[in-house]
C-alpha cells in the first residue's frame, strides 16, 4: 500500500504538475486572445478610433470581467478533459461500424456533451462580447395588435447553438482524428520555442476548421432550426417578432455580418480549445530525465529500471522510454550507470532490467506481426492466393515457433518464459483473458467494437491487451478461426497436418460448440453481405489495421534506438562486459523483428502512404510510424553492425541470421 | 603570419598530381589516360554526350501559336502558373475584357507588391535572382550553371557513389558491380547537392528546384532505371530553392536550407514530417554542415550572419561576420572545431568548442571570437613559362574524416589566364595545438579547372580526394600515409606506393599558423 501511494504521489509529480502548468498557462494566455477577438469583432474600416474606444470601454466593463472569468471556467474544464482523455496509444477503428462504436462509447458521449455545453457557455460570451442585436435572448417588442411582449432574439439564440455546434463536431472529429492522441516528437525543443513555431498552425487550423463548422451549422440551422426556435419559445414564453426576417431563410441567413461574427465567434472557440490542446501536448511530452539508479531504496520507484517495467499509467512508460533513448545518445555518464554493477553482489541489474524490456517490446510486436499475418493469409485477402498461402502459413509458423525458441533457452532472463509472460498479462487487469478470443480479429469486421470496448475499457492507457499474451492462446486463437472457417466456407479439407507442425493439431480440433457457433457467424455473414449499407459500415477501412498494429510502435522505436546506441556505446564504454552477454540475443530479435517487418510492408495497403491534410489539429505521426519504425530498425542493425564490424562474426547466431548480418556488413540491405 | 608561399611550386603544364606519398605530392605527365583508365571509379563525361533540356519549360510557351481563350480560363490559368501575381497581371493586361475598375485596381496592388518586393529585395538582395542564378550563387560547386558534373557525393560506408549530372539525372556506381542505375524523376532538376543517409545502404537525399527527393535504390536490384516510385517527395510551401542538405550522422535526421526561406527544415524523412526551425534575421539559409559527431550544424545565411545550431534541443548561436557571408565550412571529426571561410576574405577562420556532448546545453560555453588559421591570400610563383597567381577567394572546404588532410578549393579569376582556380591542400593536426602546414596543390590535365571535391568517408591508407574536373571528368587522389591519432592495428604497415626518392620534409616544420603564436 505504501509503494502503491508513493508510486501515485510520483505520477502526480510528474504528470499532473504538467497538465496544471499547461492550463494554467492557457488560462493566463485568454485575457489577449480575448481582446483581439473583441477588436476583430468589432472593428470597422469607418471609424478605426472609435473602434479602439468601443473595445477598451467594453474590456473593462465587469460584464467582460464575468466573461473572461467564464471562459477562463471553460478553458480549464477543456483541459481537465484532456488530461482524461489523452492517450499516447491512438485507437484505430479498422471498419466504420468500430468508428460508430467509439463514437457511441458513453465515455465519448460525455465528452461530447461536455464540449457542448462548454460551446454554449463560449458561444453566451462571444455573443454578449460581440454586443449589440446579439446580446440577450428576449427584447421588448411589440405585437401586430400593439400589445407590448417580450420576443425572441433569433440572433442571440444562433450564436447559443452554433457554440453547442462547434463544441460537439470538435469533440466529434476529435475522436475520428484522434486529436486526443499525443505525439513525442524527434526533435526536442524547449516548451516557449516549440510553442512560437506552432502558434501559426494553431491559428491557420482554427480559422480553416472554424470556417467549416459555420458552413456546417448553417446548413443544419436552416433545416432544423425551427425546432430549437419553437422549443424556446414555448419554455420561456417568448414570442416570435414577425417584423424581423427568420434566419432559416435564405433571406436571414444571407447576411454578411452575422456570418462574420459567427465564423469569428467560432475561431475564438476553437482557438483558445486548440491552444490548451497544444499547451498540453507540448507539456506533458517534455523529456523527464529519470535517475538510473539512486542511493536509497525507498526512491528506487523513481529509477528510469523501475518505471520501464511499469506499464501503468502508459504515459510514464514512454517518457521512460523517450528518456533512456536520448540518454543512451547523448550521455555518457548516464550510460555508465547503465552499464556499471550493483556494488554488494556485482550484478548488472539495471542493464539486465533495461535491455530485458527493450527485448521484450521487441519479441511481442514480432509476435503481433507474426499473428497477424498468419490471420490474414489464411482469412483475409490473400487467401486469394491460394497457392502460397499454404507455403507461407508453414512459414509463418516456423518463425513462431523459432521466436519461442528464441526466448526458452534464454538462461540470462528466467523472467522470460511464457508463463510468466501470460500471469503478467493476467495481473495487467482482470478483462485481459476474456479479451483474448477477440484480439486476433482486430482487422475483422465482426469482432463487435462495442464489446471489445466492453470487455477492455482501459484500451487507451492498457494496449498491451493483444499483445502480452502467452503464445499459445495467441497462436491457438487464430488457428480455431481460421481453420474451421476454411472448411466451411471452401468445402475444402483441413491443411495437411503433414505441413502443420504438431503444436497446431490440437488447436486445428473444434469443440463442437465452436463449430457450430462458426456455423451460425457464416450464415450470419452471407446475410448480411447481401445489404449494401451494412457492407459499407462493415467494411474494412484500408490501411488502419496496419496502423493498428503499429499504434503504438513509438514505444519500439525508443528501444531500438535505445538498444542500438548502448550496444554501440558498449563497445568502448562497458568495462566489464555486460553488454556481451546479450549481445546474441539483442540482434536476434532484431533480425528476428526485421523479418516480420519485411514480411508485413508485402502486404497490400501496407505500403501505401495515407494522404496528409495540415488543416486540422490532427497528428498524423501514428499514421506513418510503421515507415519510422522500418527505418529505424534498418539503422538499428547497422549501428551495430557497422560499430562491430567483423567481430560479429564471433557471436553465436543461427545460420540464416548470420547470412542475413552478412549482408548488413557488407551494406546490401 | 606567411601564406601559400610556403607550398611548394604548382607543376608545369602538362603535369597533373597523382598521389601523396611519402609526405610530398608525387606527379605525373598527362599521358597517363591508360592509368586513370584503368582504375574503374575514374569517369569522364563528355559534355556532349549528355542529351540537354533544349529550352526551359517557361520559355516554350512562346513556341505556341497565341491563344483566344476566355478571361475566365485565363485568369484560371494564370492564377495555377504565377498565383496571385500572375493573377493580378492577367487581369491588369487584359484590360479590354474586364471593368475598369477591376484593372485599375489590380494594377494598383501589383504595384504596391512590387514596391514591398523591392524594398524587401533591397533589404536582401539575393530574392531577386532566379532560382538557378540563387543556386549558382550559394552552391558549393565553382561555376555551378556550367558544371557537367553537378553534384557528388560518396556512400558514408560502403565503395560507392552518386553522381548528379547536368542533364539533371543521377547515376549510382559502385565498383563491385557492373550495373550503375541511372535516376530521373519529374522532379529532380537543377541538382544543387546530393547526400547519401548514413548507416542505410540504399538511400540518398537530393536537393532540386523545387523539392527535396529522398530515393530508394536497393543495391540489390538489377534494375538500370529504377522508377520515379523509389523516390519520396518532400515538399513544404516556401522552401525552394534547396541549396543543401545535411543527414545527421545517426541517420535519422535530414536538414535542408533555402536561400527564400528563413526557416531550417528538419525532416522526420520516413514520416515525411518536417519542423521548420525559424530564427529571425539572415534571410534565409545557404549552406548547412552537420558536425560528424553529431552535436552542431553549421549553417550560413545569404547575409553577413551564420548560426551554429546545437542538436540537443535545438538553439543556435548567432555569428555575425564583418565583411560578407559564411561561404563554406567544414568540421574537425570531433566535432570539436568548426573551420569556414567569409565571402570577400581570404582567410580561413576557426572556432572551437568545447563542450561535450553529456554536458547540458546551458553550461557549454562556445567559443568567444572566431580565430584566423591560414591565409590564402594572392602569391605569386615563377615558372620558366611565365608567372603564375595563385590565392583569393575560397568556393569550398573539404577536411578528410580522420582530420589529417585540409583541401580548400580557391576560385582564381576565370578571365585571367595565370590565375587558374586551384585546390590546395593542407596538412593538419590537433595535437599538441592545432596547425596547419602545407601540403602542396592539387592540380588536373590543362585547361581543366577543379569544380567539386570531396573526401572519401573510409579509405584505408589514408585520405582519398575525390574531384570533378571542368572537363567532366571525376578523378581520385589518394593521399598515403600513417594517422598520427589512431592505432595502426588494422592498417597496412606502410604506403604501398614505390618512393621514388627520399628527400627531408622540410615544409613539415614550417607552420603557417599555430595557436600559440597568435
Amino acid at each position: 500500500m505504501f509503494f502503491s501511494a508513493t508510486h501515485c504521489c510520483f505520477i502526480r509529480k510528474v504528470i499532473w504538475w504538467r497538465a496544471a502548468a499547461s492550463i494554467a498557462w492557457s488560462v493566463l494566455l485568454l485575457p489577449p486572445t480575448t481582446a483581439v477577438f473583441v477588436m476583430l469583432s468589432k472593428f470597422s474600416f469607418l471609424h478605426p478610433i472609435q473602434t479602439i474606444t468601443d473595445c477598451l470601454a467594453l474590456l473593462t466593463s465587469a460584464s467582460s470581467v464575468f466573461s473572461v472569468i467564464l471562459l477562463g471556467g471553460v478553458v480549464i474544464m477543456v483541459g481537465f478533459l484532456t488530461l482524461e482523455y489523452y492517450t499516447v496509444i491512438p485507437t484505430i477503428a479498422c471498419s466504420k461500424i468500430a468508428l460508430l462504436g467509439q463514437l457511441l462509447q458513453p465515455r465519448q458521449v460525455v465528452n461530447s456533451f461536455a464540449h457542448c455545453l462548454m460551446g454554449m457557455i463560449v458561444g453566451w460570451c462571444c455573443a454578449v462580447a460581440v454586443g449589440h442585436r446579439y446580446e440577450t435572448l428576449g427584447y421588448p417588442g411589440k405585437s401586430s395588435d400593439g400589445h407590448p411582449r417580450m420576443c425572441l432574439n433569433e440572433y442571440h439564440l444562433v450564436f447559443l447553438l452554433a457554440g453547442a455546434f462547434v463544441g460537439f463536431s470538435h469533440s466529434l472529429l476529435g475522436v475520428i482524428h484522434n486529436i486526443n492522441y499525443v505525439s513525442f516528437h524527434t526533435v526536442q525543443q524547449y516548451k516557449y520555442l516549440h510553442f512560437k513555431g506552432s502558434l501559426p498552425l494553431v491559428v491557420k487550423c482554427s480559422t480553416i476548421q472554424a470556417f467549416y463548422a459555420v458552413r456546417n451549422f448553417i446548413v443544419v440551422y436552416f433545416f432544423l432550426g425551427y425546432i430549437p426556435k419553437t422549443w424556446i419559445c414555448k419554455t420561456l414564453n417568448l414570442h416570435l417578432d414577425s417584423s424581423v426576417h427568420p434566419l432559416d431563410s435564405i433571406a436571414g441567413v444571407v447576411d454578411l455580418s452575422l456570418l462574420y461574427h459567427l465564423w469569428i465567434s467560432a475561431t475564438f472557440l476553437l482557438f483558445t480549445w486548440y491552444i490548451t490542446l497544444l499547451l498540453f501536448r507540448i507539456f506533458v511530452t517534455e523529456v523527464y530525465s529519470f535517475p538510473v539508479q539512486l542511493a536509497f531504496t525507498e526512491d528506487s520507484h523513481q529509477c528510469l529500471p523501475k518505471v520501464l517495467t511499469d506499464n501503468q499509467p502508459m504515459i510514464l512508460k514512454f517518457l521512460a522510454l523517450q528518456d533512456l533513448a536520448l540518454l543512451s545518445k547523448h550521455s555518457p555518464s548516464r550510460r555508465r550507470e547503465v552499464f556499471s554493477l550493483s556494488q554488494p553482489g556485482g550484478h548488472p541489474h539495471n542493464w539486465n532490467t533495461v535491455s530485458k524490456e527493450c527485448l521484450a517490446l521487441l519479441t511481442d510486436l514480432t509476435q503481433r506481426l507474426a499473428t497477424y499475418h498468419e490471420t490474414v493469409a489464411t482469412n483475409g485477402r490473400a487467401k486469394s492466393l491460394s497457392s502460397g498461402s499454404e507455403r507461407k502459413t508453414s512459414s509463418e509458423t516456423s518463425v513462431t515457433s523459432s521466436t519461442e525458441d528464441l526466448m526458452s533457452p534464454r538462461p540470462a532472463f528466467p523472467m522470460k518464459t511464457p508463463a510468466s509472460v501470460f500471469a503478467r498479462s493476467i495481473a495487467g487487469g482482470p478483462h485481459s483473458p476474456l479479451t483474448a478470443p477477440f484480439t486476433p480479429d482486430l482487422d475483422s469486421p465482426f469482432a463487435s467494437p462495442a464489446l471489445r470496448r466492453l470487455t477492455a475499457p482501459m484500451d487507451q492507457c492498457s494496449p498491451w491487451y493483444g499483445s502480452v499474451q502467452s503464445p499459445h492462446i495467441m497462436r491457438r486463437a487464430p488457428k480455431l478461426w481460421s481453420t474451421s472457417t476454411e472448411s466451411q466456407v471452401n468445402g475444402s479439407p483441413p491443411p495437411s497436418p503433414a505441413s502443420v507442425p504438431s503444436p497446431k493439431q490440437e488447436a486445428a480440433k473444434p469443440s463442437f460448440l465452436a463449430q457450430f457457433l462458426q456455423n451460425r457467424k457464416e450464415q450470419v455473414k452471407s446475410f448480411m453481405a447481401k445489404r449494401v449499407l451494412i457492407m459499407y459500415l462493415l467494411n474494412k477501412l484500408p490501411e488502419a489495421s496496419s496502423q493498428a498494429l503499429f499504434a503504438d510502435s513509438q514505444a519500439h522505436i525508443w528501444a531500438l534506438e535505445a538498444l542500438s546506441y548502448l550496444v554501440q556505446a558498449s563497445f568502448t564504454e562497458d568495462q566489464f562486459g555486460v553488454v556481451q552477454t546479450t549481445l546474441p540475443s539483442i540482434l536476434s530479435s532484431m533480425l528476428h523483428l526485421q523479418e516480420a517487418v519485411d514480411r508485413h510492408f508485402k502486404l497490400p495497403h501496407a505500403s501505401s502512404k495515407p494522404l496528409r491534410s495540415t488543416n486540422s489539429m490532427e497528428d498524423f505521426t501514428y499514421k506513418t510510424l510503421r515507415f519510422a519504425l522500418r527505418a529505424t530498425l534498418k539503422t538499428a542493425i547497422y549501428r551495430i553492425t557497422t560499430t562491430f564490424g567483423n567481430h560479429l562474426k564471433a557471436v553465436q547466431m543461427s545460420a540464416e541470421h548470420r547470412k542475413r548480418l552478412q549482408q548488413f556488413l557488407e551494406f546490401k540491405e | 603570419m606567411c601564406s601559400l608561399a610556403l607550398f611548394p611550386p604548382p607543376l608545369p603544364p602538362g603535369q597533373t598530381t597523382l598521389c601523396e606519398s611519402n609526405n610530398e605530392l608525387l606527379s605525373g605527365a598527362n599521358n597517363s589516360e591508360e592509368r586513370q583508365d584503368s582504375s574503374p571509379l575514374s569517369l569522364h563525361f563528355p559534355r556532349e554526350s549528355l542529351k540537354l533540356h533544349s529550352r526551359t519549360e517557361s520559355s516554350s510557351k512562346a513556341a505556341f501559336l497565341d491563344h483566344s481563350e476566355t478571361l475566365w480560363m485565363r485568369s484560371a490559368a494564370a492564377w495555377r502558373d504565377g498565383g496571385f501575381t500572375g493573377l493580378l497581371n492577367e487581369v491588369t493586361t487584359s484590360h479590354a475584357e474586364v471593368p475598369k475598375w477591376l484593372s485599375v485596381t489590380s494594377g494598383c496592388i501589383l504595384a504596391l507588391l512590387r514596391w514591398v518586393s523591392s524594398f524587401h529585395g533591397s533589404l536582401h538582395p539575393h530574392v531577386t535572382l532566379s532560382s538557378e542564378d540563387m543556386i549558382a550563387e550559394f552552391s558549393q560547386v565553382l561555376n555551378w550553371p556550367d558544371c557537367v558534373v553537378r553534384a557528388f557525393s560518396w556512400h558514408p560506408h560502403a565503395d560507392k557513389f552518386a553522381v548528379a549530372l547536368l542533364d539533371d539525372s543521377i547515376k549510382i556506381y559502385n565498383p563491385k558491380s557492373s550495373i550503375s542505375p541511372t535516376l530521373k524523376h519529374r522532379l529532380q532538376r537543377n541538382v544543387a547537392a546530393v547526400q547519401w543517409k548514413p548507416l542505410c545502404a540504399s538511400m540518398f537525399a537530393v536537393a532540386c528546384q523545387n523539392c527535396l527527393l529522398v530515393w530508394n535504390v536497393d543495391p540489390c536490384s538489377l534494375s538500370t532505371r529504377p522508377s520515379s516510385g523509389c523516390a519520396q517527395v518532400l515538399s513544404h510551401p516556401g522552401h525552394s530553392p534547396v541549396t543543401s542538405i545535411a543527414w545527421s550522422p545517426s541517420g535519422s535526421l535530414l536538414v535542408s536550407a533555402s536561400p527564400l526561406d528563413t526557416a531550417m527544415m528538419v525532416w522526420d524523412v520516413a514520416a515525411e514530417s518536417c519542423v521548420p526551425l525559424q530564427r529571425v534575421g539572415g534571410g534565409g539559409v545557404t549552406f548547412l554542415s552537420w558536425s560528424p559527431d553529431g552535436s552542431h550544424i553549421l549553417a550560413s545565411t545569404p547575409s553577413a550572419l551564420f548560426r551554429v545550431w546545437e542538436t540537443r534541443m535545438w538553439t543556435c548561436e548567432r555569428w555575425p561576420c564583418i565583411k560578407g557571408r559564411c561561404q563554406s565550412g567544414c568540421w574537425s571529426p570531433d566535432g570539436s572545431r568548426l573551420l569556414f571561410t567569409v565571402q570577400g576574405e581570404m582567410v580561413i577562420y576557426a572556432l572551437t568548442f568545447s563542450g561535450s556532448p553529456g554536458v547540458p546545453a546551458s553550461m557549454v560555453k562556445g567559443p568567444q571570437t572566431a580565430v584566423v588559421v591560414a591565409d590564402l591570400s594572392e602569391t605569386t610563383f615563377n615558372r620558366p613559362d611565365g608567372d603564375i597567381i595563385v590565392g583569393g577567394e575560397i568556393q569550398s572546404l573539404s577536411w578528410d574524416p580522420r582530420g589529417e588532410r585540409l583541401a580548400v578549393l580557391l576560385k582564381g579569376d576565370p578571365q585571367a589566364a595565370n590565375r587558374p582556380a586551384i585546390i590546395a591542400v593542407f596538412k593538419t593536426r590537433a595535437n599538441p595545438i592545432f596547425e596547419l602546414l602545407p601540403c602542396g596543390f592539387v592540380q588536373g590535365e590543362p585547361g581543366a579547372e577543379p569544380r567539386l571535391m570531396q573526401f572519401h568517408p573510409n579509405f584505408q591508407h589514408g585520405a582519398l580526394l575525390t574531384v570533378c574536373w571542368s572537363s567532366g571528368k571525376i578523378t581520385h587522389i589518394p593521399f598515403y600515409f600513417l594517422s598520427s591519432g589512431v592505432s595502426h592495428v588494422g592498417l597496412s604497415g606502410s604506403p604501398p606506393l614505390p618512393h621514388l626518392q627520399e628527400r627531408p620534409a622540410d615544409f613539415a616544420n614550417q607552420s603557417l599558423f599555430t595557436e600559440l603564436l597568435s
